[in-house]
Formats: C-alpha cells, structure tokens, sequence
C-alpha cells in the first residue's frame, strides 16, 4: 500500500518535471513577454530594464535553473503582470473554481445516475430512448456551444438568469463563495450546468451500461426470488452494484473538472482559475501558466489517490485483497 | 388431499427476433405437501424456465402464453405479480444452480438474509438478525454470527449454497424450488448438500422440486419424477416405478445411460442423435428422430395421457405395456442406439 502510494508519487513528479520543461520552452517559443509588459511608447533602455528585473535576459536554460532553485523554497515565481507571487493569485481564484467543479460534479451525479438507471431498466421505453439521444447530444456538442446555447436560452431569451460573472459573494473561513447567497448561486447555475452536461452524458450512459449488466445478474433474479420489492432491488441490489464505476469515473473527473474549466469560465466570465489561464496565456505571463499547471497535477494526482482508495472502500473484494497484499 | 402444486398444461413461450422460440410447451405434473418431485431433462429442455415460471420470474421478451399453476388453491398465473411477490421467498423459494453468482458481491450475508426476512413479516432487525442465524445454524453453517458479517466472496462455493438454502429456508416455506444447486460443486460436497436438504425438508413439511440433468441423483431422492423433452413433461409418475419400467423412450434412453452398480464396467448406452433445436422441432412426437419405436402414428402430437395407473406418458408407443411387442421391438431398437464404453 505504501508503496503503491510512493510509486504514484514519485510518477507524480516525474510528470511535474516534464512538464515545467515544456511550458518553459513553449512560453520562450511563442514571444518575448516583455513586448507585451512594457508601455507600447518604452524606449530602449526602459526594455531591457524591465527584461533584466524580470530575468528574461539570462538564458532560458539559467532561467529554469533559478526556478527549479526558488521552486525548493516553495517559490513558484512572481507573476509578469500582477507582480505577485504566482501561487498566491491562483490560489485566489481556486474557490470560484471549485464551487463550480463541485456543483458541477454533484448536478452530474444527482441527475445523470437517476436517468441512467432509469434508462438501464427501460431500455426500449421512449423515456429511455430519449434519455439516451439527449446524453448523446451531450457528449458530442462543443462545450462552448453548448454554454453559448444556455446562454442565449435562459439569459438572453427567456431573461430568467444571469449571462456571466459571480454575482453576489459571502466570506466563509476567509474564501469567498457564491453558493451562499441567492445571486450568487443564480450566477452559478448556468456555468456549472454547463461544466456538467459532458460529464452527465458520461454518467448516465455508464449507469445505463452497468444497470443492465447488472439487471441481467443470477443475483438480482435471486433477490426477485426472495420477495423483495422493485424498489429494494432498484436501490440496494443495483445501486450498490453501479456505484462502483460510477464513484470512479467521477472522481478522476472531478480532477479535469477543476483542471479544465477553461471553457466554460471563458464562455461565462466566471473568474476562476481557468480563466486566470486563459488571460496569462495571452499575457505570456510565464510564472503563472508554470504555477497553474503544476497545481493542475498535483490536484489530480491527489484526487486520483483519493479515488483508488475510496474504491476499496466500496468493494468487498477490493479492500480484502488489498489488506493482503 | 388435494395436491399443494398442479401445473397444467403450461406453455412459456419467448418472442425473440428470429422466431417463437417455445422453451416450455405442455408442462403438467402435480406434487403433493412434503413431497419431493425430479424433474429431470438434458440440457436446453426447459427445466429452469418451468421453475421460473412458477414464481412468476420470465422476462420478456417470455411470457406464459397459456396453461394453469394452482398453489395451494390459488391460480398464480391469474393472480399476477401482487399475488406472486407474496409468495416469493415466502411460500415459495427457489435456489440456483452456481452460488457463486446468487449472493450479491456488494452486500454482506446478513443484509441479504434480513431483507428477505423483512420483505414479508413485520419484526425487528434483531429478531430478524436471529432468525437468520438460526438458519446458518440449521444449514450447518459453524460461527454464524462472525459469518454474517462476511461478503460472499469470503465463503467457499458449498458454503455459498449452504447460505442459499438458509436464505431459501428462513421462512419455512411450502416449497423450494431447486434448480441444479449441485451442478457446480465437488462431489462430496455436493453428497453433503443433498442429504441436507433432503433432511431438512423432511424436517419442515417442505415440497422440493429438484431440477437436475442427472437421473442419478433423483433417483435415490425425489418421491416422483418429470422427465422433459423438448419443453415438454413426456414422462411423470412415482420415481422408483419410473426408473424400473420406464414408459417413454427417452426416459429408457435415460436410464441406460447411467452407471448403475450391476452394470458398471459395462457398455454404456447413450441416446442417439442430437437434442432437438427448439426452432424447427420435426412433425409430431418431438423425440421421433431418435427414437427407435418410431412409425407413421408419432407424425401426429401425442398427449400426456394416464397410460398405468399413476403413469402418464406422452408417447403412443410406451415399453412396458406389452411385454411381447417390446420384446419384438427390442431387436432393431439396438441399432438405434450407440454403443459407448465407460
Ligand atoms: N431469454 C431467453 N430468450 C430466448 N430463449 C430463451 C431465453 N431463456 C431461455 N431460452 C430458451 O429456452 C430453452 C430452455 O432453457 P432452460 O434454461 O429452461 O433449459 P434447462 O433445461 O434449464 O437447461 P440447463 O440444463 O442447461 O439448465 C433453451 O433452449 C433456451 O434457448
Ligand atoms: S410417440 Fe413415437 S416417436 Fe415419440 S417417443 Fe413414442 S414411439 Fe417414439
Ligand atoms: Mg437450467
């Protein structure tokens, strides 16, 4: 178990490395940052001041070894633009993203594995087909699409919520959060909608796969033989069954989910941390991508664990083979 | 005395894609309280449908198309599914072929046996916690209560069906529907799990219904005997009768193919030909292409009729009727069989 757990870490790193490399080298390959930075009227000697201050003046590869030096004193470097601390801006927008990530996760969940069982059981009603179709549109509609298509839906047309931004916002713990107040949490319905239709497509159409597998169990015919009653059945002899791949699936998503919410934060305006990405990018501020990315890992190499161990611990036969092992 | 279980005439068809295909088409036998009645039929002839047609359990694209099971008074195929979930698990139980795959991996052996419990009395969790381990007790099951706490996975395949059968028995039902529990275990083990059950029936008053492809086992335990061919009951009657004068063909067919004390190390005589598809059945008797007795009258159906008394069998030409036509019959009937050494 422990080395298990050391083995996905010392991978973990491995991919940090290789990716601190890349960034660097694509962030040098694309432009020189300063052009961007600096007042479009600077002269010369103003340039290659700020050049200098930022250390774009050294060699790349001297570049990366000052970093890979701050980095051991938990250093992720000082944001171009903002002239903060990388990590400490980041980690400014973490909750935006994280609300959503979560609400996201939890609407996938709460509306896809109904549906998807629905649709595993009555395979060839309408209400499944149609169930099925949908998740198919889900799966195959360019997120963004599907976001500007919400948006023109319910903001523009029908005028019920709003188009983008965060709305109202409350202090909890010293973070600040939407899903508190009733503007914000009508701000965040869209966006986290959006976030979710990908992965309730995902979610129903793996329920569905795995209830009928299930439903064709000798277990479930001897559990009917038993006297049980459907919904005993349906909610205990199933549901426990499909859980299983269900909580696994979602859970490494969980981790893309916050990862990757570039697009719907962009479509939105949702100031979370994918936006942050977006706008650095543009502003070729290196320290940020670099912080950004490498929190990215680390957050789905966590999650990843989490998962692996929350799945023994649904699986009877998981957990004992591990206590062996 | 009225007989607890009387299936008449009983057809289960299933409408697939490609065609009808009639799994159970004219299933009768009757059984008595306490009684333990084989039913017995190679592989393919409808055993397990008729068993699941019982408890109301064919999913479509099956369904009963015709026919009558009375339980006790009642008509269950009438009485639908309200009528049948009572029963289930109730007054009627059934028990599977592997144990390996009726427990449910996800849930521990107490869950499964509470549920079944709950599912048709009103008592607590703890008076159920102790009917089920009585029942683990009853089925010889040893440190019940360190055993409920178990998956099925921890649990060997004898004892996995040991838990099936206590399950089945918790509440003591009228009668317990078997279908092949021990096709999937060793031996001895399987030895063990018959005499139990056999035991254990005895005990409660409890009817069996022994599904099996195997005459030897039945035939040192069932009162009575169905043999099926082809989704249909061709031979029913007292078992040690059955096995002396067989009527129908295939239940000699049946006969001479197992071992026996007296002949062992002899020839062993299989039925010749091939089970039947259930898709293109031949004109009449189904059985005609193997059989030996076969002429002109077997292209038309024959019924299950009373041919001695107590015996019904559906054949037009049955053995043991006249034992000098049989005699006559006899000689050609060795072509018709291949001879195979044990
Ligand atoms: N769901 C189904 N759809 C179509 N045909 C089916 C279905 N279930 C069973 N059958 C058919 O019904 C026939 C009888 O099956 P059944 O399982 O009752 O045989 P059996 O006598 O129990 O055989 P075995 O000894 O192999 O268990 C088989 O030919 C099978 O093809
Ligand atoms: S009816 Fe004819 S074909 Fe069928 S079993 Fe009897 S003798 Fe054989
Ligand atoms: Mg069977």
């Amino acid at each position: 178990m422990i080395v298990y757990i050391l083995r996905r870490i010392g991978q973990s790193l491995f991919a940090l490395a290789a990716m601190a490399i890349l960034v660097f080298i694509g962030v040098f390959a694309i432009g020189n940052p300063v052009d961007i930075l600096v007042n479009p009227e600077a002269n010369q000697a103003e340039i290659a001041a700020t050049t200098a201050r930022l250390g774009l003046d050294k060699p790349l590869w001297e570049q990366f070894a000052r970093f890979v030096g701050h980095l051991f004193q938990g250093d992720l470097g000082t944001s171009f633009v903002y002239g903060r601390p990388a990590m400490e801006i980041i980690l400014q927008r973490l909750p935006a993203t994280m609300e959503l990530a979560v609400t996201a996760l939890i609407l996938a969940v709460v509306i896809g594995v109904p549906l998807g069982v629905y649709a595993g059981l009555k395979p060839d009603s309408i209400g499944g087909r149609s169930v099925m179709a949908g998740s198919i549109l889900g799966f195959s509609l360019p997120n963004f699409w599907q976001g500007l298509l919400l948006i023109l839906i319910f903001a523009v047309l029908l005028g019920w919520l709003p188009a983008g931004g965060r709305g109202e916002t409350v202090e909890v713990l010293g973070i600040r959060v939407s899903f508190l107040t009733l503007d914000g949490l009508r701000h965040m319905i869209l966006p986290a909608l959006n976030l979710a239709l990908f992965k309730m497509s995902l979610v129903i159409r793996l329920t569905r796969a795995n209830t009928r597998e299930v439903c064709l169990q000798e277990y479930i015919k001897f559990a009917r033989a038993k006297g049980l009653s459907s919904t005993r059945i349906v909610l205990v002899h199933i549901l426990k069954n499909i859980m299983i791949p269900v909580v696994t699936i979602l859970g490494l998503e969980l981790g893309s989910m916050i990862a990757f919410a570039v697009v719907t934060e962009t479509v939105f305006a949702w100031p979370g941390m994918g936006k942050l990405l977006i706008d650095s990018i543009n502003l070729l501020d290196r320290p940020v991508i670099v912080a950004y990315l490498m929190l990215t890992v680390v957050i789905i190499v966590t999650i990843n664990l989490i998962v692996d161990l929350l799945y023994s611990a649904l699986d009877p036969r998981v957990r004992l083979s591990q206590v062996k092992a | 005395m009225t007989a607890l279980l009387s299936i008449e005439d009983l057809k289960t068809h299933f409408f697939t894609r490609d065609g009808v295909v009639k799994a159970v088409d004219g299933v009768s036998f009757s059984l008595m309280r306490g009684q333990i009645l084989g039913l017995v039929g190679e592989s393919g002839s409808g055993k397990s449908v008729t068993g699941f047609s019982l408890l109301g359990l064919v999913d479509p694209p099956g369904r009963i198309v015709d026919g009558s099971i009375r339980f006790d008074g009642e008509d269950l195929v009438k009485g639908g599914e309200p009528m049948l979930r009572t029963l289930r698990g109730k007054r009627i139980a059934m028990i599977f072929q592997d144990p390996m795959m009726t427990l449910n991996p996800v849930l521990r052996i107490d869950t499964q046996m509470i549920e079944t419990v709950l599912a048709h009395e009103n008592v607590s969790r703890a008076e159920a916690l102790k009917r089920a381990r009585d029942a683990l007790v009853m089925v010889g099951i040893s440190s019940p209560d360190e055993r409920m706490q178990s998956y099925p996975h921890q649990f060997s395949g004898g004892m996995r069906q040991r838990v099936a059968i206590a399950i089945a028995m918790l509440h003591k039902p009228d009668l317990i529907i078997a279908d092949e529990p021990t096709t999937a275990l060793d031996v001895t083990i399987q030895a063990q799990i018959l005499a139990e059950m056999q035991k254990l029936c005895a005990e409660t008053g409890t009817a069996l219904i022994w599904i099996t492809h195997d005459l030897a086992i039945v035939s040192g335990l069932a009162d009575r005997l169905a043999v099926m061919y082809a989704g249909r009951v061709v031979e029913e009657g007292e078992t040690a009768r059955v096995i002396e004068r067989p009527l129908h063909p295939y239940t000699k067919g049946l006969i001479a193919s197992v071992p026996q004390g007296k002949t062992r190390g002899a020839r062993l005589q299989q039925i010749s030909g091939m089970p039947p598809s259930l898709r293109s059945l031949p004109k009449g008797c189904a059985f005609r292409p193997r059989c030996a007795r076969a002429d002109e009258a077997c292209l038309e159906e024959p019924a299950l009729e009373e041919k001695l008394h107590g015996r019904k069998a559906r054949c037009f030409h049955p053995w043991s009727l006249d034992e000098a036509a049989d005699a006559r019959r006899q000689a050609p009937s060795r072509d018709g069989m291949a001879e195979t050494a044990t």
